[in-house]
């Protein structure tokens, strides 16, 4: 998706800074791909077709190159998202210990009404992620990078408190 | 200890003993609690010494494959010519598996030191620890621990000997199950899509950036100081089975059991005992239905099975399963074992890479035929079908993946055929709608 | 350089000896067994992910894939096993079940290499149609050539790896993941490398089409003729590919010496020139004022004359696309006169090469030939200064760009042999309809001096003969001793006083060329 605005450099300042240091960690320039666009996706909020030809630009690689990485990754965004991300597990261990109601429970209180899309007021996207690492905590629930364990249906409305 | 619960009488408590601890995670915390010596000692005994005493123990990787370690670091080029790289694995993303992060929150400083010790076996110069972009928390804790072991002198220019010359370097993981498998990870951390190699060559010829390279798990290696500190013999000894499955292993319990959690045992322990003496039983008194005792890509077993299983590596292949993460899935009466094993289905077919024509295509099918006999449209003759597709999705691709989609099916229609035939026959109410 | 160990095993029951390092795959062709496969290609890296190639290694565990597997000595490898068939079906089927029923209206029908293995050993019935959907996505414009279907694709990866490792330019990639990966390409590029081209050749499928040949025709109505390109110096081997005596595709043809498996865009698109109409139709004769169509017997007759035991000045003036056979002839039948021989090549600066294979790229001489007429003597320089004072002027087939029409009309008698008509060329004494390169045989030297051969592809429109006939005729006529019956006897003459070519034929060319001796012709 391309950015409705012209694209405002991120790379540069104390990021270019940054990224060098981390490019000299590995061998190759390619290889600083990922954490690039951990910056990129800190810094824009999500990752666009001229975001992603900027950190071609920087590492010496084509931007079809780069997209090809980018949608392989499903915790890149390639549009923008809610203020606050949800991400509820519902892979196996998670869905028989009912993650299926907590999602359930998000897309109600967040005024989502659908997995995917943001709320009226943008605040709010959610989505099922498949398995989080933390089953013996059902359900684990991200949101943006807060990693909440043991959420039932019942405590969603008052997580949601949090997130304003 | 299966945080957040006090440790069980039962449990034999190696990795497991500062979970829940907040002073551990820090180096003063772990220096007092004896952290560090086994580096000391390491770097004294050399490479040949640390994969001698290591090959002694008969530790066998943790994060499913269970190959001997030892062995694989001796596959490495003795004589050094090109740059060695050491990869830790902490992309856990197998369901049913959250023992790696309780390490890497609570004991990040005994898996920094487990990587420098294999480093030094292997010669390497670099570690990439390479850490799920989920996994919020031990990201945070291993950056400020690794952080720590530069300042304290671990590692690095304040660091003196062999450790000088050494790096460790924290990669963030951005959502993909298979960067799990060792040569998808190497792609990842080489900055690619995570598509898993084709072997050979192996990453002990040609691995990361092509260079000799080993993958080891976070389990794994946060076993290591402990066999440097008290012997291989030691390690050897913690065995109440078979002798080829030795040390204790993390087992992750979740589902319906009253007390989930991760719990700390020798190998060859009962799973009946872990069941219902450490975890508490089943929730709400129930009966037990199903386990999956080694993460979700292996067979699942019924219940008397399950009671007959010993947890080792040989013995989950004598109970018709296999060992795995030790991700212990744990499925009571309520359970619709047909939508579980849709969900697991579809599970890999959200992960597959998309290589292989098995997987790419066959997963797909298969969530979309589990979904039509949900939805109350199956037949008879697509249990047949699953079957005999699961049996053209396995041992015929570059990596497991499509083998562990077939899995479940085939020890889900085998054991479970029942609860299939109800949806088909209509006894059971479709709980899906048609798709 | 080290000689490999030769390894021996057997395939289908056949024994093979092969160099160490072999593929299965490819020992496989050597006797005459084609492993059905799609992502593996003799240019490309392996990757081994379509999964077709699997066969049965006895010994082996599992079924191996024979495009990455190398031989052992001893090995026994069984392509028809029931067990590796059955896994080569199921690749076929899960590849079917989203690949649309679109033969009818697919282009690649009849050279589709999906139609082909399931024809060869896949099930003759779906099970997952009609019950689920097929995956659909629309048509997209990779531009400028090339659409992408994404629903027929079967993500080989030929594509993603040609431009990758072969143009060394990555422009397309694999997006997403799972069921729904398909080819992508970024928005701030487009697929408009001078190689671009190939990758429609290299998809199996009809996924990646070029736009020029959507929809011409079929497959199997065209018929295939050996050639070799005529866009610049480099020599490209092709095929040309005629329906209804009118070229339609030209695609390249293997040569491991020359391009590979490959040709660029610009000979590629370059031959709709080859079906113009606007041609010489007739031999033409100007008697004073007038010009007169005539026979082939009479034109003939009346450049002989012209040409016979003259002397003076005189100029040839070949185009550097005419044959070698011609160029050689059209010496000849000057030999009697003080001769300039000359020749202009267009020339655009910058090469496009194709990083990958090594010697090949679009070359900054933008003719086939003009090495070939270097050798025998041709060369270039002001023609207009060559010409004045000339009393005969033999033209084969050069355009007249740039040549003063004053200069050409005081010369005593101009024969103009070639396929169009140049305004300059209007008044001269003899004009002479000629073949061009798919309506004759013939040969052309490349940049590397290697002697390349091309057949005839398409019948010559109205009364055109090839250039090498019709200066053989002129030589017969004049009494200046024989020309050729054949091509082939052109070449022979040729090789017989050329000290370069000595030892050549037509035979000894064969259809991968030969390169000259002594690099004759290599600039250096």
């Amino acid at each position: 998706m391309h950015e409705t605005t012209k694209h405002e450099t991120v790379f540069t300042g104390d990021a270019r800074t940054r990224l060098s240091e981390i490019m000299t960690r590995y061998p190759t320039k390619r290889a600083a791909l990922l954490p690039a666009l951990w910056m990129l996706q800190e810094a824009r909020g999500w990752i666009s077709d001229d975001g992603m030809t900027e950190v071609a630009q920087v590492l010496d690689l084509t931007p079809a190159y780069v997209a090809g990485v980018v949608t392989f990754y499903t915790m890149y965004h390639r549009h923008p998202v809610g203020r606050h991300f949800i991400q509820v597990c519902t892979t196996t261990p998670c869905n028989i210990c009912g993650a299926e109601g907590v999602v359930d429970a998000f897309l109600e209180h967040t005024g989502c009404g659908e997995l995917g899309t943001t709320s009226a007021d943008g605040r709010f996207t959610v989505i099922e992620v498949e398995c989080l690492g933390a089953c013996g905590f059902a359900t684990p629930v991200m949101v943006n990078e807060d990693f909440i364990e043991s959420v039932t249906a019942a405590k969603v409305p008052e997580l949601l408190e949090r997130y304003r | 200890m299966g945080y957040p619960h006090k440790s069980h009488p039962r449990e034999t408590v190696v990795l497991s003993e500062y979970f829940g601890d907040a002073e551990a995670k820090t180096y003063k915390g772990w220096v007092k609690r004896g952290g560090y010596k086994a580096l000391e000692q390491a770097v004294g005994l050399g490479p040949a010494g640390v994969i001698e005493e290591v090959k002694i123990s008969g530790l066998r990787g943790r994060g499913g494959a269970g190959f001997p370690a030892g062995l694989k670091w001796s596959f490495m080029p003795k004589e050094k010519t090109k740059q060695h790289y050491l990869c830790c694995n902490a992309d856990e993303s197998e369901p049913g598996t959250f023992k790696d992060r309780e390490i890497m929150r609570w004991t990040p400083h005994a898996l920094i030191e487990g990587c420098l010790i294999a480093q030094h076996a292997i010669q390497a110069d670099i570690t990439y620890i390479y850490i799920r972009g989920e996994f919020t928390e031990p990201l945070e804790v291993m950056e400020r621990a690794v952080a720590e072991a530069y300042e304290h002198g671990v590692v690095g220019p304040n660091a003196s000997g062999p450790l000088k010359e050494m790096n460790i370097y924290i990669h963030k993981g951005a959502g993909a199950y298979i960067c799990g498998e060792e040569t998808a990870l190497m792609n990842s951390i080489e900055g690619r899509r995570g598509n898993p190699r084709t072997k050979p060559p192996f990453p002990a010829a040609a691995g990361v950036f092509g260079m000799p390279t080993t993958i080891n798990n976070v389990e794994t290696l946060a076993a290591v100081p402990h066999i440097i500190t008290k012997g291989g013999e030691w390690y050897k000894g913690l065995c109440r089975s078979n002798p080829k499955s030795t040390g204790t292993k993390l087992l992750s319990v979740c589902g319906h059991v009253a007390k989930p959690g991760n719990y700390e045992v020798e190998m060859g322990f009962p799973l009946k005992d872990l069941l219902y003496d450490l975890c508490g039983g089943i929730r709400d008194g129930n009966a037990l239905k199903a386990v999956i005792p080694g993460g979700s890509s292996v067979p699942i077993l019924n219940e008397e099975e399950a009671e007959g299983c010993l947890l080792d590596y040989e013995g989950c292949v004598e109970a018709g399963t296999m060992l795995g993460s030790g991700g212990v899935i744990v499925f009571d009466e309520t359970a619709d074992m047909v939508f579980q094993i849709m969900r697991l289905a579809k599970f890999y077919a959200h992960e597959s890479c998309a290589q292989c024509t098995q997987c790419r295509e066959g997963t797909a099918w298969t969530v979309r035929i589990l979904q039509k006999i949900l939805a109350g449209n199956g037949e008879m003759k697509d249990l047949d079908l699953l079957l005999d597709l699961a049996e053209n999705m396995t041992g015929k691709t570059i990596c497991v993946l499509s083998d562990s989609c077939a899995a479940p099916v085939v020890s889900g229609i085998k054991k479970f055929r029942s609860e299939f035939e109800a949806y088909i026959t209509g006894v059971r109410a479709p709980v899906m709608a048609a798709v | 350089m080290g000689e490999r160990e030769l390894i021996t095993l057997t395939i289908e029951g056949i024994e093979v000896s092969v160099p160490e390092g072999t593929t299965i795959i490819e020992a496989a062709k050597q006797v005459g067994i084609l492993i059905p496969h799609y992502c593996y290609h003799p240019a490309l890296p392996i990757t081994g992910v379509c999964r077709m190639c699997l066969v049965e290694v006895e010994g082996a565990p599992k079924l191996q894939i024979g495009c990455q597997a190398q031989v052992a000595e001893g090995q026994v490898i069984n392509v028809s096993a029931p067990e590796a068939v059955k896994a080569r079906q199921g690749v076929l089927e899960l590849l079917l079940i989203n690949h649309p029923l679109d033969c009818p209206i697919c282009d690649q029908a009849g050279e589709c290499e999906l139609q082909d293995f399931v024809f060869q050993e896949g099930q003759p019935r779906t099970r997952y149609s009609p019950e689920f959907p097929k995956r659909f996505n629309p048509v997209e414009d990779f531009g400028p050539d090339i659409l992408y279907v994404p629903n027929r694709c079967i993500l080989c990866t030929r594509c993603v790896r040609f431009m990758e490792d072969v143009a060394g330019t990555p422009v397309l990639n694999v997006s997403e993941r799972g069921e729904r990966a398909f080819i992508g390409i970024h928005p701030d590029q487009a697929l408009d490398h001078m190689w671009a081209g190939n990758v429609v050749d290299l998809c199996p499928v009809g996924s990646l089409l070029s736009k020029d040949s959507l929809h011409k025709a079929r497959a199997w109505e065209l018929d295939k003729t050996a050639s070799v390109c005529t866009g610049c110096s480099q020599g490209c081997n092709i095929n040309v590919d005629t329906r209804n005596n009118v070229v339609v595709r030209l695609q390249p043809r293997p040569n491991a010496e020359v391009n590979q498996y490959f040709m660029c865009d610009h000979g590629r698109h370059h031959y709709r020139w080859l079906n113009r109409g606007d041609r010489i139709e007739a031999p033409v004769l100007r008697l004073g004022n007038d010009q007169k169509a005539v026979d082939w017997d009479h034109a003939l007759e009346r450049t002989a004359e012209i040409v016979k035991g003259a002397g003076g000045n005189a100029v040839a003036l070949v185009s550097p696309s005419a044959s070698t056979e011609a160029m050689f002839l059209a010496r000849k039948v000057l030999a009697t006169f003080d001769t300039r021989l000359m020749f202009r090549v267009a020339s655009v600066e910058g090469e496009a090469p194709l990083i990958g294979v090594p010697n090949l790229a679009l070359r900054e001489e933008r003719a086939p030939n003009a090495t070939g007429a270097r050798v025998l003597g041709y060369v270039e320089g002001d023609v207009n200064a060559a010409l004045r004072g000339a009393s005969v002027v033999l033209i084969v087939n050069d355009d007249l760009d740039g040549v003063d029409s004053e200069v050409l009309a005081a010369v005593g008698h101009v024969i103009y042999l070639g396929t169009a008509l140049p305004e300059a060329a209007r008044n001269a004494a003899v004009i002479l309809p000629s073949t061009n390169v798919v309506e004759e045989e013939g040969t052309f030297v490349n940049r590397d001096g290697r002697v390349q051969r091309y057949r005839q592809a398409k019948s010559a429109p109205g009364m055109a003969r090839p250039a090498w006939w019709i200066l053989s005729e002129i030589l017969h006529q004049g009494g200046q001793g024989d020309g050729a019956d054949t091509a082939a006897g052109a070449f022979a003459m040729l090789a017989e006083t050329e000290e370069v070519f000595q030892g050549l034929s037509y035979d000894a060319v064969g259809f991968h060329g030969r390169v000259l001796a002594d690099g004759a012709g290599v600039p250096s």
